[in-house]
């Protein structure tokens, strides 16, 4: 970020404007953004530190958090592989219709979460395309662990995509040339060249990406059917404490996602920070 | 896609073939065919049934609210983004950079803690709620909470595509406007407001969109009364709580136009701002 010099100049705001300008901007992210985060926590803490641990010790809240895990570990990688190949394909070549693939990856970002759940419902639901043949499979996709990961891919499938694209197209195909004309396999140049090329913007994608994924709500409340203790993720597992007046312990739990939140942001705002010449544009 | 559609000119930097299957089963699989399901089931109604379902009175009452309150929000969040934006790329202030962490904040927070935590805050017997009721201003369970929200979850998409604008401006045009005698006020409206005014526009309606088809912020603060705070996705929901796939279809498939115009309609604004900006 650049900017003009702080001192008084025709081209600068007279010193009381700046602090009320600074004033307002501080007064409305104070209300809008720091004071919700503040209330997590001390809502959570409202019956004392022992209720605290209760309830996020408790086996609902255990087991909430081990699907949020599960989840997140079969959806944040699988997301990191389609997102190198998508990269690797629309970064590394010329082809027609770049532009068309590269709007359909960043689709699912324009379709409501509740929408992104319902889709799965409609193919493999009990009266989806493949509801009967599942059945008789014995496979449950829906309202079960199959279902709630694919609604976490979907929702999450542009974040490493959108990170790498623009931050490869950046860098060229010039060393992959050099490498691969000095006898490099493809691997070997991918694993040697391109993948410490761009290592620290793949961190930047996967960690918005893991971010939502363990956050999602709308879509896996769709696929989920909330059957406490094996279908309920923590954003689920919050809002059936929330529901049940149990306002203490949904904060409580909801506090461990908002520690994430802010632990996600830390390292953002560090690889910002340390790495920004080596990450792609910044804005979503 | 076979190989020859795609590829134009010859590389010597394999993995083509690979890449370009991952990502098109990938997408395909997950992304285009369930998406295409919306369609293909709405396609299987008829006109008369899609017609009770999307447009009864019910679901024209929650696009209203999901449309308008995205609206106010968008309109709250080009005001105190810019300003938000503005005060992060012009001014030196102790703490900057956690306030610069903080507006990110809406992006990292899953959205229910989002949602419970604005309720705690405007509920009538909550923080801000308490002060607020004694003067008859009720947010939370009302329309005006779901404009909370909205705020809340639009406000990073202003800040952060407005901010490298406002960074990338030059000083030059703004000290010629001074030399030429333009007041600072006369500078910002006519010479740095046009200057931003599509990255603005741009921030808005990807504030807008995302607004548009909000679940988990909402939910908790708005009341959700049929006719009056029920928001378009929470229909859908309740449809299919109650076994009714082909109305939350129906509700969906006109969702799903409507986001995907907006889409087109935002590629369009930013190929404008690229314009712009290389001008």
């Amino acid at each position: 970020m650049t900017r003009p010099p702080a001192s008084a100049s025709p081209t600068a705001e007279p010193r009381w404007l700046r602090w009320l300008l600074v004033g307002s901007a501080l007064l409305f992210l104070g209300l809008n953004l720091a004071l919700p985060l503040a209330a997590v926590f001390v809502e959570g803490l409202r019956k004392g530190l022992a209720a605290y641990v209760t309830a996020i010790s408790e086996p609902d809240a255990i087991s909430a958090l081990r699907l949020t895990l599960t989840v997140a570990a079969i959806a944040v990688p699988l997301n990191i592989v389609i997102g190198l190949a998508a990269s690797w394909a629309i970064a590394k070549f010329d082809f027609r219709f770049k532009s068309v693939l590269v709007t359909l990856i960043d689709l699912p970002f324009s379709v409501s979460p509740v929408v992104s759940g319902l889709i799965y419902v409609l193919l493999f639901g009990l009266q989806g395309w493949f509801g009967a043949a599942l059945r008789d499979h014995d496979i449950q996709v829906i309202f079960a662990v199959p279902g709630l990961v694919l609604a976490t891919i979907f929702i999450t499938f542009p974040f490493v995509a959108r990170e790498l694209i623009p931050l490869m197209e950046e860098q060229g195909r010039e060393e992959e040339e050099a490498a691969l004309s000095l006898g490099a396999s493809g691997l070997s140049t991918f694993w040697h060249v391109t993948l410490p090329n761009v290592r620290w913007g793949l961190l930047y994608g996967v960690l918005l990406c893991n971010a939502r994924a363990m956050g999602e709500f709308g879509a896996v409340s769709v696929v989920s059917g909330h059957i406490r203790g094996r279908t309920n993720t923590l954003p689920l597992h919050i809002e059936i404490l929330y529901n049940e007046y149990n306002f203490a312990a949904a904060f409580a739990v909801a506090s461990l996602l908002a520690g994430l939140a802010l632990v996600t942001l830390v390292l953002k705002s560090l690889l910002e920070w340390r790495f920004a010449g080596q990450l792609a544009g910044k804005v979503h | 896609m076979p190989k020859g559609v795609l590829q134009r000119r010859r590389s010597i930097i394999p993995g083509f073939g690979l890449t370009m299957g991952i990502t098109i089963f990938a997408l395909s699989v997950i992304v285009l065919i369930p998406l295409s399901a919306v369609f293909v089931t709405t396609a299987g109604m008829s006109f008369d049934e899609f017609v009770a379902a999307a447009l009864s009175k019910r679901a024209l009452s929650a696009y209203r609210l999901s449309f308008g309150a995205a609206a106010v929000a968008a309109a709250v969040n080009a005001v105190f983004g810019l300003l938000t934006a503005w005060v992060l790329v012009r001014y030196e202030f102790t703490g900057k950079r956690v306030v610069s962490a903080l507006v990110d904040l809406p992006f990292a927070l899953p959205t229910a803690v989002a949602g419970i935590a604005l309720t705690a805050l405007y509920a009538p017997n909550g923080w801000i709620g308490r002060w607020l009721a004694p003067l008859g201003v009720d947010i939370a369970f009302t329309p005006r909470g779901v404009v909370v929200a909205l705020i809340f979850v639009g406000l990073p998409f202003v800040v952060r595509t407005v901010e490298p604008v406002l960074a990338d401006l030059g000083a030059d045009v703004e000290e010629a406007a001074a030399t030429l005698g333009a007041s600072r006020r006369q500078t910002f409206v006519r010479v740095i407001l046009p200057a931003i005014a599509p990255a603005l526009v741009t921030g808005c309606a990807l504030a807008f969109a995302r607004a548009v088809g909000e679940y988990g912020s909402v939910i908790f603060i708005a009341g959700n009364m049929p006719f009056r705070s029920e928001i378009a996705p929470l229909l859908i929901v309740v449809q299919l709580e109650q076994f009714n796939t082909a109305g939350a279809t129906a509700i969906a498939a006109t969702m799903l136009v409507i986001s995907f115009a907006l889409l087109f309609a935002i590629n369009l604004l930013q190929v404008w701002q690229r314009r712009l900006r290389s001008a």
